[in-house]
């Protein structure tokens, strides 16, 4: 579904499945959430069918890449950058290579995130929450992987970081280190900033695919209408004005999720067949899916 | 207007350590004030001393030095029962204000707490049910229910009939939208406003996302590393920034219209 050099966004409330869906695609979700059934195709491989192993070595960090949430704090506290990037190279391919190489070669990756060299010799206590960030999303690109899946990198950031994150992502793509990344976020004014295109979910389901401009000026489902005017946007022009409007309702409890199509209760143009079958997710227009009986 | 809140170069110090102290400026030299029927947006990074600020105007903590005038009278000389009928908090996170085995009712009751001789059990049921339908919650639906039954924006929304019910006349709501969803925080953001030009009740609105800062405020202050870098009304700070910091911050809010350059 993300094509080669695009950056695609995936938007949505909370509890609406957006972390299950990157976890499902990396290919390696946390216990109890398991693959029951579908197909993930990364780059030609179906990452539920061939061996482990192969999986391990060549789709992993080679073709592909996942930055699950928070994973700021996944550096070990007590060892120093390089000391973890020997791990993780370790890990990666089964053989040695030359410290003072790895060291060059990771050094030279971390400048063009914008960090200094020295940041390797450094331990996590020592770099703030942005750096930690970037430097996490260095360690995962390392191997120039072709897709690039990241969630929420920048939900627990100041705005300044978050911009100097979001930057550091858009150079990775220009430098042709990575060709394409799925970015998650909650918040659809930031992937404004950087998304091609971006899929609406909820409930667990996808409801809209289109382009950036689309989702935001001319969304289709009304849902993503919904969600768009109850964003509060950033814009010193529109002073005062107001004209937010909140979905009245909840959202649904998955465990028992509504019949047919799940937006239905709190949905203002809802049908007689919203009930009974469930809208399946169809091109409307070039390039813009969606999941609605309005369409 | 007349001023309701009055902070005169509020600092607060933490100190830590016995024999080698070690001493943290979190708020240095704040002074603003705040008028009646007004929200005021207080903005800042995380670690920039806004909650602090917030825990002092609440008397959580007291200032090492520094005034805080409320009414006209120092924050301090009131008996506390008669402060916290006169001022109410609301919190970020709103699972964590309610007992989880208590119905969600009791966070309403105990309020009557802060009266030494309340109304009967009659009239607060009556308060009660008549507060909660001003701000559009079904008193049938939510009361005798449990806190895990109820979603985070309910939860919230049915935390802002505390101030209402006593009339009270200065809400702190410290980070009160952040942990919502879009789609919820609408709703709680317009409520606010509606308790501004209906009850006339000042709000002292502290948040890191100015977006939000922006929809509701009359008044604005900065704050940066414990101190106020930019104060003024709403429509002059966020169109004519002043202060370099203020300038960079507005600069990397992400706009829904229009893209960043690089």
């Amino acid at each position: 579904m993300v094509d080669s050099g695009e950056v695609m966004g995936l938007a949505g409330e909370s509890g609406c499945g957006k972390s299950t869906l990157a976890q499902l695609c990396s290919g390696s979700p946390n216990p109890l959430l398991h693959y029951e059934s579908g197909k993930v195709l990364v780059n030609g491989f179906d990452i539920y069918k061939i061996d482990p192993e192969v999986f391990r070595t060549e789709v992993k960090a080679c073709q592909m890449s996942y930055i699950p949430q928070a994973s700021m704090d996944s550096l070990n506290p007590v060892k120093r950058i390089r000391d973890f990037i020997m791990d993780v190279m370790r890990e990666r391919t089964n053989e040695k290579s030359l410290k003072e190489e790895v060291f060059k070669m990771a050094g030279d990756h971390l400048e063009e995130l914008g960090l200094d060299r020295c940041v390797i010799d450094r331990y996590p206590h020592e770099l703030s929450g942005g750096m930690k960030q970037r430097v996490v999303i260095g360690i995962s690109t390392l191997y120039h992987p072709k897709l690039l899946m990241i969630d929420e990198p920048t939900s627990a950031l100041d705005v300044t970081t978050q911009k100097l994150v979001i930057k550091s992502l858009l150079d990775l793509k220009k430098a042709g280190i990575i060709e394409s990344m799925l970015f998650i976020s909650h918040d659809i004014t930031v992937l404004g900033e950087l998304c091609d295109r971006c899929a609406v979910m909820y409930g667990g389901k996808i409801v809209e695919v289109a382009s950036m401009d689309d989702i935001t000026h001319k969304s289709l489902h009304p849902y993503t209408s919904a969600l768009i005017s109850s964003v509060v946007s950033y814009n010193p022009e529109r002073m005062g004005k107001g004209g937010l409007k909140s979905i009245p309702g909840a959202p649904p409890d998955l465990r028992d999720p509504p019949p047919a199509c799940r937006f239905h209760p709190r949905c203002e143009y809802a049908m007689d067949i919203c009930q009974i079958k469930e809208p399946p997710l169809e091109a409307v227009k070039k390039q813009s899916h969606v999941a609605c009986w309005l369409y | 207007m007349e001023k309701i809140l009055e902070c005169k170069n509020l600092t607060k110090i933490y100190t830590s350590g016995l024999v080698r102290t070690k001493s943290v400026v979190a708020v240095k030299n704040v002074t603003f004030d705040v008028k009646k029927g007004e929200i005021v947006a207080l903005v800042g990074q995380s670690g920039s001393g806004k909650t602090t600020v917030a825990k002092m105007i609440l008397r959580l903590i007291e200032p090492t030095s520094g005034q805080i005038i409320f009414e006209g009278e120092n924050a301090f000389s009131y008996d506390k029962r008669e402060y916290y009928r006169r001022i109410q908090a609301i919190v970020q996170d709103p699972y964590s204000a309610y007992n989880p085995f208590y119905k969600v009712d009791h966070v309403l009751e105990e309020i009557f707490s802060l009266y030494k001789n309340g109304p009967s059990p009659d009239e607060r049921k009556e308060i009660i049910h008549s507060t909660l339908a001003r701000i559009g919650i079904n008193p049938e639906e939510i009361l005798g229910r449990y806190p895990h039954q109820l979603s985070g924006g309910q939860l919230q929304r049915f935390l802002i009939a505390r101030p209402l019910m006593i009339n009270s006349e200065l809400v702190v709501a410290d980070e009160a939208t952040s942990m919502l969803d879009a789609s919820t925080r609408a709703g709680i953001l317009n409520l606010l406003l509606s308790l501004k030009e209906i009850e006339k009740i000042s709000v002292l609105f502290i948040t890191h996302d100015i977006a939000q800062a922006q929809y509701v405020s009359d008044g604005v202050l900065i704050m940066q590393n414990g101190e106020i870098v930019e104060q003024g009304p709403s429509q002059e700070v966020f169109l004519h920034p002043s202060n370099p910091y203020t300038k960079e911050l507005f600069d990397s809010v992400p706009q829904l219209h229009k893209k960043w350059e690089f």
